[in-house]
Formats: C-alpha cells, sequence, structure tokens
C-alpha cells in the first residue's frame, strides 16, 4: 500500500479554479541503476495518473523514471457542481491506488 | 605544558563551535526551503502520516499503542524533541528520542523491534517530532557526556584524518565542491535528504560523514553516537526545530 | 584512465584483451538533442512549433540532480491547452512527462519534481486545441554534492 498526501479545497466557487495537491509515497526506481553486487535493479515507477470529476476527466499524465522519487504534483481544476474528485494511479507492478476527495463548490 | 601544547596548536587553526547559528534551511537553496516550508509538497509528510497512523496502532500482546500511554501526541509530545538527547535516570546515560522510541516498543510494548531507518521507525520519530516544530532547541547541557561528545567532534578521524570540526565549524559557510558546508546541526532530524530520495535519522547522517571521511562510524546504539548527538544538540542550542526538514 | 599499463610497461596479451572487452561494454546511455528531436517530431507532425506562449521554470544552477522542482505554464485561457510534453536531452531517458489537460481542468499549469542527471537543456512543448504547438526550454548546470552517500 502506497501513502498518498492528496490536498484539495473542501470548498471551492463554481467555475473558479483550484490547485489539486498530491504526494505519493513510492521510489520511483529508474530500471538505471545496480546493486551493489552489479546487477540492474529492476524499474518500478508509476507510469499513468487520471484524475477525474465524477466521471470527467481532469487531468492525466504518463510518467517516466525521470520523475522523482516520491512523486510530487500539482495541477489545476474547476468545477460547477459539488461531487469527487479521484486520483487514480497505476504502478509497474499494476498495483492500481485510487485517492478521492469530496469537494463542495458553492 | 607538553600536553597543552597540542592544545594550544589546535586552539590557534579552530574557530570553536559557530556564535552566529545558523540553521541547514538557511544554507539550502531557494527551492529546497520552498520545499520544506509547504506540508502539502514536504515529502517528509508522507512519514509524518506513517508515524501519525503507527501512534495509535496497538503491538505487542499487550495490546498497547503509544496512545494508550501518552494519549494524543499533539498534547503528550509538545515539546519533547526540542529536550532530547538528555541523561536518563535508569542508566545514567545519554538517550536520544530515536532510541527512547525503540524502548517504548520493545520494553512497555513488549512488541518487535522497529528496524533502524524503516518507515515505522523513522515515521515515529517524524510524528513526535514535529509536536516540536518551531521551538527552541534546548537540551540539559549539566553532564559530563557534553564534553565527551564534543572531544569526539573535534578528534580527525579516518583515512582524510579529519574531525567533524574541521568542516561544520572552522570551515562552515564555505564551498566543498560546488556545495555550501553548513554548520552541521541536528535540527530538521528525521529528515528528507534529496541525494537519498528518502527520510533518514541523525545516524544515518553521521555515518555519511564518517564514511566520507573514510572512518569506520561508530555502531548505531554505541555511547559514541550518543554523546555525538548530545554535543550537537547542545551546540545548537536557541535553533528551532524543523522536523520534518528538507535538505540537498 | 584505468586499465592503461604503466608507462613503459610491455602491451601484454592480457591488456590487449582487456582493451578489447572494453570497446565492447556499452558506455552509460544517455539521450540526445536529436533523439529528442526526433520525438518531437513524432510529437507534431508536420506541423511546426513556435517558441513563446509556453513558459518552463526550472533553477539554472540546480543542487541537486534527484529532485529539481519544476513549473510549466501556458500562457492561454482555460480550455485552450490540449496536452504538456517534457523531454531532457542529456537524461538516459528522454521523455521526463506527457500531461493531457481534460475538460474540467483549470489554469494550463503543472508543478512536479524531475531528475536531471548531468547539466542539460530541458524542452517543454504545449500542444494547443488550435493544432498550433509552442515551446521554451531551458539550459541548466546540475551540480553534484560533495559528501554523498
Amino acid at each position: 500500500m502506497v501513502r498518498v498526501l492528496l490536498n484539495v479545497p473542501k470548498q471551492v466557487r463554481k467555475g473558479e479554479p483550484f490547485d489539486v495537491k498530491l504526494l505519493i509515497s513510492h521510489p520511483m526506481e529508474s530500471g538505471q541503476r545496480r546493486d551493489a553486487m552489479g546487477l540492474a535493479i529492476p524499474r518500478d515507477i508509476v507510469r499513468r495518473l487520471v484524475c477525474t470529476f465524477d466521471t470527467e476527466e481532469v487531468f492525466g499524465m504518463d510518467l517516466f523514471p525521470a520523475i522523482a522519487a516520491n512523486p510530487f504534483l500539482v495541477f489545476s481544476a474547476q468545477i460547477e457542481r459539488s461531487g469527487t474528485l479521484s486520483i487514480m494511479f497505476t504502478d509497474d507492478h499494476g498495483v492500481v491506488q485510487t485517492e478521492t476527495a469530496a469537494v463542495e463548490a458553492v | 605544558m607538553k600536553r597543552l601544547l597540542p592544545l594550544l596548536l589546535l586552539c590557534s587553526i579552530a574557530a570553536g563551535p559557530p556564535v552566529d547559528l545558523r540553521s541547514g534551511y538557511d544554507d539550502a537553496s531557494a527551492e529546497t526551503r520552498a520545499m520544506q516550508d509547504d506540508d502539502g509538497g514536504n515529502p517528509g509528510f508522507l512519514w509524518v502520516r506513517e508515524g501519525e497512523a503507527q501512534w495509535s496502532q496497538p503491538a505487542g500482546p499487550l495490546g498497547k499503542s503509544c496512545a494508550s500511554c501518552h494519549g494524543d501526541a499533539t498534547v503528550s509530545m509538545r515539546g519533547v524533541a526540542a529536550r532530547y538527547p538528555l541523561i536518563d535516570k535508569a542508566t545514567n546515560r545519554p538517550m536520544t528520542l530515536d532510541r527512547r522510541i525503540g524502548e517504548c516498543r520493545t520494553d512497555r510494548q513488549q512488541a518487535e523491534a522497529l528496524p533502524p531507518e524503516s518507515d515505522a521507525a523513522l515515521g515515529l520519530a517524524a510524528y513526535v517530532g514535529l509536536q516540536s516544530r518551531g521551538m527552541p532547541l534546548n537540551v540539559d547541557a549539566d553532564n559530563p557526556f557534553v564534553a565527551a561528545g564534543r572531544r569526539l567532534f573535534e578528534t580527525r578521524m579516518g583515512q582524510l584524518n579529519l574531525s567533524c570540526a574541521q568542516c561544520h565549524d572552522d570551515r562552515a559557510g564555505m564551498k566543498l565542491a560546488g556545495a555550501v558546508i553548513p554548520q552541521g546541526h541536528p535540527n530538521g532530524y528525521p529528515e528528507y535528504r534529496l541525494e537519498w530520495q528518502a527520510m533518514g535519522s541523525l545516524n544515518r547522517r553521521l555515518r555519511n560523514c564518517m564514511v566520507g571521511v573514510r572512518a569506520e562510524p561508530f555502531p548505531p546504539d554505541s555511547p559514541e553516537m550518543a554523546a555525538l548527538a548530545l554535543y550537537l544538540a547542545v551546540r545548537a542550542k536557541g535553533l528551532k526545530v524543523e522536523t520534518p526538514a528538507v535538505r540537498p | 584512465m584505468t586499465g592503461l599499463p604503466p608507462r613503459g610497461a610491455c602491451v601484454g596479451r592480457r591488456f590487449l584483451l582487456i582493451a578489447a572487452a572494453g570497446t565492447l561494454l556499452p558506455a552509460i546511455a544517455a539521450a540526445s538533442p536529436v533523439q529528442v528531436a526526433v520525438l518531437i517530431r513524432r510529437l507534431i507532425g508536420d506541423a511546426t512549433v513556435s517558441e513563446g506562449r509556453v513558459k518552463l521554470d526550472l533553477p539554472v544552477l540546480v543542487e541537486n540532480g534527484n529532485t529539481v522542482a519544476m513549473t510549466v505554464s501556458v500562457d492561454a485561457p482555460i480550455g485552450a491547452v490540449h496536452s504538456l510534453h517534457i523531454f531532457a536531452e542529456a537524461n538516459p531517458l528522454p521523455e521526463v512527462l506527457h500531461a493531457t489537460f481534460g475538460p474540467r481542468a483549470g489554469v494550463p499549469r503543472i508543478q512536479t519534481r524531475i531528475r536531471l542527471a548531468t547539466s542539460q537543456t530541458v524542452v517543454a512543448i504545449a500542444r494547443m486545441r488550435d493544432g498550433t504547438f509552442w515551446q521554451d526550454s531551458v539550459e541548466l548546470l546540475v551540480t553534484l554534492a560533495a559528501c554523498i552517500d
């Protein structure tokens, strides 16, 4: 289980953009490194991240080994009604994880 | 006189501990400082949240958690990290906060020890440390271990034959390759180092320095490590706790 | 220069063998500006890329290449940007990220932290919904920490 810190305002103004801030505990092992015995350390990165609001896509990102360990991401969203913002991501082990936050639009 | 001579020679080149204290924060780049300042972007908070979860999670045959004895950490742990290391009453020896947490785990909870540098151990230390963030380090200096720690700090070691003091007292603020040499204060541990791409303890940092001068590091639980940690805290008296700090 | 025999020593068979083996070992892989140009061409097809509108914010002097704060923003109204693409010319792999903005995206701006293997140029490309492409690049210096683990 990967730890995720998702920071979203609980309440936003309708149609006004707000920041979605995300930290994911993940080594983002690049696949370029070798261990003490000289063996390649297999790649293990978060490769895809999608943010949706209810069913609509807000933001999507393909990640590569050049994204730093414990990925940090800020992007912007805007909504017209209250609903649920969810972040879904997939890593090289096929682990899919979803984090959600309720956002109220006023 | 014969014994004083080397001491006098040493004094003539040594600057002594810093008078004008600078946290490693002050020597870090604007980007690194910004990373520390924003709790939502400071990767150390991934460990803090881990520790917060650990705090109330029962462990061991007694089914006790940290919270069973200490209650709400935001109240009971406030200011604690600023007073460590302290002299343990039972053993009359310096006790670091990391070690105290470890002892609580094995002796009071009778649970399996948390491996050093594990996410669980660093998380608990970070969560406890956070409760003192912004408070000045104020460690009791009235014991002989402080002088012992200072002696270790000023003793040359390793193949490079360097003491801690030669870099962090005498040459603090100067540059080693492209990087500023910091005064070397312990006020942000456990801290997130970009070099490690992870959280780490003061022990890991000290070990890192000793390996750097090609010395054999003192064992993690040795009296030497504890005395060094104590002297460092006394030397940094008044600097604010920054846990979880971010450093290059 | 490791592997060279001391001056004046006879160059023996063993040394030649080692030297030959050395040429077969792969060098440390790094992307190149050409490789990035090819990737950008694949992205834009027959279109052209103009300088401007997209702004890539990176420190010019990087303290530690493991974690470099990066902000990319596009001077465009909400909804006008289709996607953002970042490339690093001298990383082992040139692609850094591809981001797409959906119908609920707000201002076209992202902030993240990237790895840079060495001093190099980083390129940002913005693809607009009107089919135009815009770019910005930053040439930066990556210093190495003196005390490494």
